[in-house]
């Protein structure tokens, strides 16, 4: 077990990539401390299974290194990296039983029948497969398949690294959530490090230590869910982490200060000198919007019911402004005023929050 | 109310097709069935012989044989096909321009007229004019298929292995494409050998079109008649005889109708008792 450690790693699935080829990945850097549960989390296409594949070893990067500890990996196959992984669709060895492919991986690499019995039969048990450890794998439904899978990775003592490619995908609505809290606590108990790609916000943020979101092969930010939600870094973090999402708003700058408007607003990020010329823009979540008497004057355009709240859109000018109302609270029917919670208010330039 | 009388209509619509089942198999059929049962002379008089000639076919030394060269035939070119198939199939590329050249290679030998395949090979191995013939006898080795049973042999099963190999990788080949990548890489990575990846990922997704492949194989196999009496005419003497050629010989050459049609139905309940049995294991498992 150990630290991963990115490298300037940059990928293009172009055979010989030049400054202009299309990337996959964009240079990136990134360290995955021991035990750690992260999620990768970002739109379909934005790069993060390309990430998962240089990591398992199943591609290996046009730029850059990957270091598993102070071993230089990134040359070497998936199968003397010591990792494991668990694909979207469930890969069971249909002529084997579930024993046997629990058993398959150290029978592989030549660990004694004894030992390997004692293994299989521990995650058996922790996985809940003991009832069916003597039936065929084929006959087995998705749920249970995708427990073998994760299985195969768990037999072994000396994985670094057991890695989710949108594993719950095919499961049963009623079973993510199962399947989600076993593996909280398959984390807890093993302490592997874990890294778990989805397009899911619920379930990276459910499951994960620290999440990283990416879009069009950018890490754009890593950090906890609670990090993501009350400071994203990026604007697309802040579409694509809540629901709703983050207002984005034009701002502009007036002697050091954000002005939307025509009100000069307290924002929680300083903001210091900006090159001319760049796109600045507010950001604020609609749970740190508030109705007030004076404020930013906009008119309610529509209320939708979304249980405990209310998600009332507003117009002011050309933007639409959303904030979270509790359900039962009036709402007046003509202009009314808009305060944002300064500690909650971010100033971004060209997307990337001013830091 | 029985709601079943009230659309007798519907039976007109499945009319055609009880029509052209009755024209096409049954009616056929039961001719055979009627010829297997009788003696005639001609003129259309029949005398009643019950299974007397069913009796006399499966007593028969000359049904024996042709029915054992039959059935060694049909293991032979199995034997080699479908293992030859399927490991021309997995060396065959997964992308590529290649892709296409090869299948269009695979396809040939299917593309050609069964005559004009054992016209071909009757040349090709003439051992005085044929390019396999003299090549061989040129090799110091003694070969005339003409006269010789083991050259015979060894004629017609080069000859069908050519014909039908193809046939194998073509499934094989669609067999093995519609593999997920995902298996393969987890198999990587649970550190599996090549052998371990054929035996249990592609040798268990190809059991479907493989179980086809071999039904398919044996049922043509054990019916041949066109490449083996084009080639050697079932000869030399009866050393090439197999079920087909014999039963023509029997029905045609010596007009003996009621022997035949009690060689054709046996022949067919063993096509069809073999075929069943084969598929039925094989699929035990699927259906569980």
């Amino acid at each position: 077990m150990s630290k991963i450690s990115l490298k300037n790693l940059r990928h293009s699935y172009e055979p010989e990539p030049g400054p202009n080829s299309e990337w996959a990945l964009n240079e990136m850097s990134v360290e995955w401390s021991d035990g750690g549960a992260y999620a990768l989390l970002g739109p379909s296409g934005c790069g993060k299974t390309t990430l998962l594949n240089i990591i398992s070893g199943l591609i290996e990067p046009s730029q850059g290194e990957v270091w598993f500890g102070d071993d230089n990996v990134t040359h070497l196959a998936p199968d003397h990296r010591n990792i494991a992984q668990v694909f979207q669709f469930p890969v069971v060895y249909d002529t084997m039983t579930v024993y046997d492919n629990l058993a398959f991986p150290l029978r592989n690499r030549g660990v004694p029948e004894s030992e390997v019995d004692l293994k299989v039969r521990e995650i058996a048990t922790m996985l809940d497969l003991n009832d069916t450890l003597l039936t065929r794998a084929s006959g087995l439904t998705a749920d249970g398949k995708q427990k073998i899978s994760l299985g195969r990775g768990l037999v072994r003592s000396d994985v670094n690294v057991i890695m989710f490619d949108e594993p719950l995908t095919v499961i049963d609505p009623h079973l993510k959530w199962v399947l989600r809290s076993k593996l909280k606590e398959l984390h807890q108990r093993i302490q592997t490090t874990m890294i778990y790609v989805t397009h899911d916000q619920t379930e990276a943020l459910t499951f994960a230590d620290q999440v990283v979101v990416m879009q069009a092969g950018i890490v754009v930010q890593i950090g906890t869910p609670v990090e993501l939600f009350e400071r994203p870094r990026h604007t697309f973090v802040g579409h694509f982490i809540g629901s709703p999402g983050m207002n984005v708003l034009p701002c502009e700058l007036e002697h050091g200060k954000a002005v939307y408007g025509g009100l000069v607003l307290d924002v929680s990020n300083p903001i210091g000198q900006q090159p001319t010329g760049a796109r600045l823009e507010i950001g604020v979540r609609p749970e740190f919007v508030s109705l007030s008497d004076t404020g930013i004057p906009v008119r309610i355009t529509k209320v939708s019911d979304a249980g405990r709240f209310n998600i009332v859109d507003t117009q002011h000018g050309e933007d639409s402004i959303k904030l979270l109302v509790p359900s039962g609270h009036d709402l007046p029917s003509d202009t009314v005023y808009l305060n944002f919670d300064p500690a909650h208010t971010q100033v971004y330039a060209d997307d990337w929050m001013i830091s | 109310m029985d709601r079943k009388t009230t659309h007798s209509k519907a039976w007109l619509f499945v009319l055609p097709v009880i029509l052209l089942v009755a024209f096409n198999a049954v009616i056929p059929l039961m001719t055979v069935v009627n010829y297997s049962v009788q003696e005639t002379f001609g003129n259309n008089v029949f005398f009643w012989e019950g299974v007397k000639w069913f009796e006399a076919i499966l007593t028969s030394d000359r049904f024996h044989a042709s029915l054992g060269r039959q059935m060694l035939f049909t293991t032979i070119i199995l034997l080699i096909e479908i293992p030859l198939g399927v490991a021309i199939a997995l060396t065959m590329p997964k992308k590529g321009v290649w892709v296409s050249v090869c299948l269009v290679f695979m396809a040939m030998p299917l593309l050609i007229p069964w005559n004009v395949v054992g016209a071909m090979w009757n040349i090709f191995a003439l051992p005085d004019i044929g390019l396999l013939g003299r090549t061989i006898n040129a090799l110091g080795i003694d070969y005339n298929f003409t006269s010789q049973p083991v050259a015979a042999w060894f004629t017609i099963i080069l000859m069908d292995v050519w014909h039908w190999t193809s046939l194998v990788v073509l499934l094989a080949y669609a067999g093995l494409n519609s593999i997920p990548d995902a298996y393969y890489q987890a198999a990587k990575i649970d550190g599996a050998k090549p052998w371990a990846v054929f035996r249990y990922i592609q040798l268990p997704k190809m059991k479907r079109v493989l179980t086809i492949a071999i039904l398919l194989r044996f049922m043509d196999s054990f019916m041949i008649y066109t490449e083996p009496f084009v080639l050697t005419g079932g000869g030399p003497g009866n050393s090439t005889t197999f079920l087909s050629i014999d039963l023509v010989k029997i029905a045609l050459g010596q007009f003996d109708l009621g022997p035949a049609a009690a060689m054709s139905l046996i022949y067919f309940l063993i096509v069809l008792l073999v075929s069943w049995l084969f598929y039925t294991l094989m699929m035990k498992d699927e259906a569980k």
